[in-house]
């Protein structure tokens, strides 16, 4: 097949699986969120199960107008929507859906994901700062504070699987999930890392990564009740959409990065490399939503945290943990 | 890796922009444009606004950019430190726990400078108000 037109067509896939998944993401916080609080939650739009919400609230977007406040600066307003979901999308190139069936299979990996999901921080300080009103200013501070102090642990939590794999390519981590560990009774038995001495990064990874979702428990940058809606307050109509989209974007690529690092990826056992090709999307996409609901029963499950309890928790006991995981990981791998 | 291998993110990023550019034609297309001053305002739950966004903020904010870019370039080394672990053995472990303990000890040095500590001024002040700390009085 022509190079060009087999490369448009895979990033065109991952797009088309990608963002409606962001819209069951939305869709399911909306109903999942309700049966949590004893509400039915939407049921109008498409029916009883009000399955088309996300879709009803996108075009609603659409028909509003897009202001640009007159003290704001109006081309990094304009521009910071565009970094915020460029960034998000930026990481599905390198998430493996099966053996064969990953975008682009990058030797640095998990390098390429610390750098571009520092874009996001850009965008939101770039939509603070340029916004001309207080709440943003705050907000969009908050955010960025609380991104680059959240993103230590994650990246350190994300080093020591790199460490036991031995590589930082994504299909390698998951390649190193897939060997065997024991056999019973005939049976070659492989686990994931969270099984193979990675529960304490798996917990510092699942906890830093809420946190660079900024949502509740983290949600300090937006935080409703003080700050109107943070850094998006002057954001409307699609503008707006942009960047709620890039956040549940965002969610489902943190829960594909985790289910690939942690919980073995597109790997199932007892199926042999030629079928996993057809059934690795499903398993990803089973863990995948076994993780966004985590986020989400997280989400209704803890109050907010202060920012000071905050930047407590990332700076004295993420960071310390992880670099003793590191550790421990290390002298491990060298003993066994 | 050539160069070759990083055009799908770059092909990616243009259709994310590609994306954002035909919705918000879509929606300018759809959308009403109607500007007044009041909408334009900064939006302050209908107070009109008197001062202009905060030009002053803790110096906080500053210090956690400044700890992070610290640690950053650490995770920089770490990276590369990981990926060779298998051929280093006991001596990597060895000359990355002395490189890992010399940043440690500026995360200590920090924390127990009390640039951690937010909001040092009010918990004090707060504290007095519950409880008299004798020793605080007497310092």
């Amino acid at each position: 097949m022509n190079f060009w037109l087999e490369l448009l067509l895979k990033l065109a896939l991952i797009l088309a699986v990608m963002l409606p998944g962001a819209l069951v993401v939305i869709f399911g916080e909306l109903k999942i969120s309700a049966h949590m609080q004893s509400r039915i939650g939407p049921y109008f739009a498409g029916g009883r199960y009000g399955w088309a919400q996300p879709l009803a609230d996108g075009l609603k977007f659409m028909q509003k107008e897009d202001l640009v406040p007159a003290a704001a600066d109006s081309m990094v307003f304009r521009l910071a929507p565009y970094i915020v979901l460029m960034g998000t999308l930026a990481t599905y190139v390198i998430i493996p859906f099966g053996p064969d069936l990953v975008v682009e299979n990058l030797d640095l990996g998990l390098f390429y994901l610390l750098a571009v999901s520092s874009l996001t921080t850009l965008g939101v300080l770039m939509a603070g700062w340029s916004s001309g009103n207080k709440y943003s200013m705050i907000g969009g501070l908050r955010a960025a504070a609380q991104l680059i102090a959240y993103e230590l642990p994650l990246v350190l939590a994300a080093v020591a699987v790199a460490v036991q794999a031995g590589t930082l390519s994504l299909n390698g981590i998951v390649a190193s999930q897939a060997e065997t560990v024991f056999t019973i009774g005939g049976f070659d038995v492989a686990l994931p890392f969270v099984l193979k001495g990675q529960i304490i990064g798996f917990l510092i990874f699942v906890t830093a990564g809420l946190a660079e979702l900024s949502r509740i428990p983290f949600d300090m940058p937006i935080a409703e009740s003080e700050l109107t809606m943070g850094y998006l307050t002057e954001y409307s109509g699609l503008r707006f959409t942009m960047f709620f989209l890039g956040e549940y974007a965002g969610m489902v690529a943190m829960a594909a990065i985790v289910s690939t690092l942690f919980l073995g990826g597109y790997y199932l056992p007892f199926v042999d490399a030629d079928l996993l090709n057809v059934v690795g999307p499903l398993v990803l996409v089973a863990k995948v939503g076994l993780m966004c609901f985590l986020f989400i029963w997280i989400r209704w499950t803890f109050p907010r945290l202060r920012e000071d309890q905050l930047q407590t928790l990332a700076w004295r006991w993420l960071i310390p943990a992880a670099l003793v995981n590191i550790m421990l990981t290390g002298i491990a791998k060298v003993v066994l | 890796m050539t160069l070759v291998d990083y055009l799908p993110i770059a092909l990616m990023i243009i259709l994310a922009v590609g994306f954002c550019v035909v919705m918000l034609l879509l929606s300018w297309r759809v959308g009403p444009r109607n500007p007044t001053p009041e909408k334009l305002a900064p939006y302050e739950c209908g107070i009109v606004p008197l001062q202009d966004p905060v030009e002053r903020f803790p110096v906080k904010f500053y210090m956690v950019a400044m700890l992070f870019v610290i640690f950053d370039v650490e995770l920089i080394f770490l990276f590369a430190w990981a990926v060779n672990f298998e051929s280093f053995g006991w001596a990597g472990i060895g000359a990355m726990a002395i490189f890992v303990a010399l940043l440690v000890e500026t995360l200590v040095y920090v924390w127990k400078r009390g640039a951690l500590d937010w909001n040092v001024a009010r918990r004090l002040r707060n504290r007095r108000v519950v409880a008299p700390d004798p020793a605080e009085k007497a310092a």
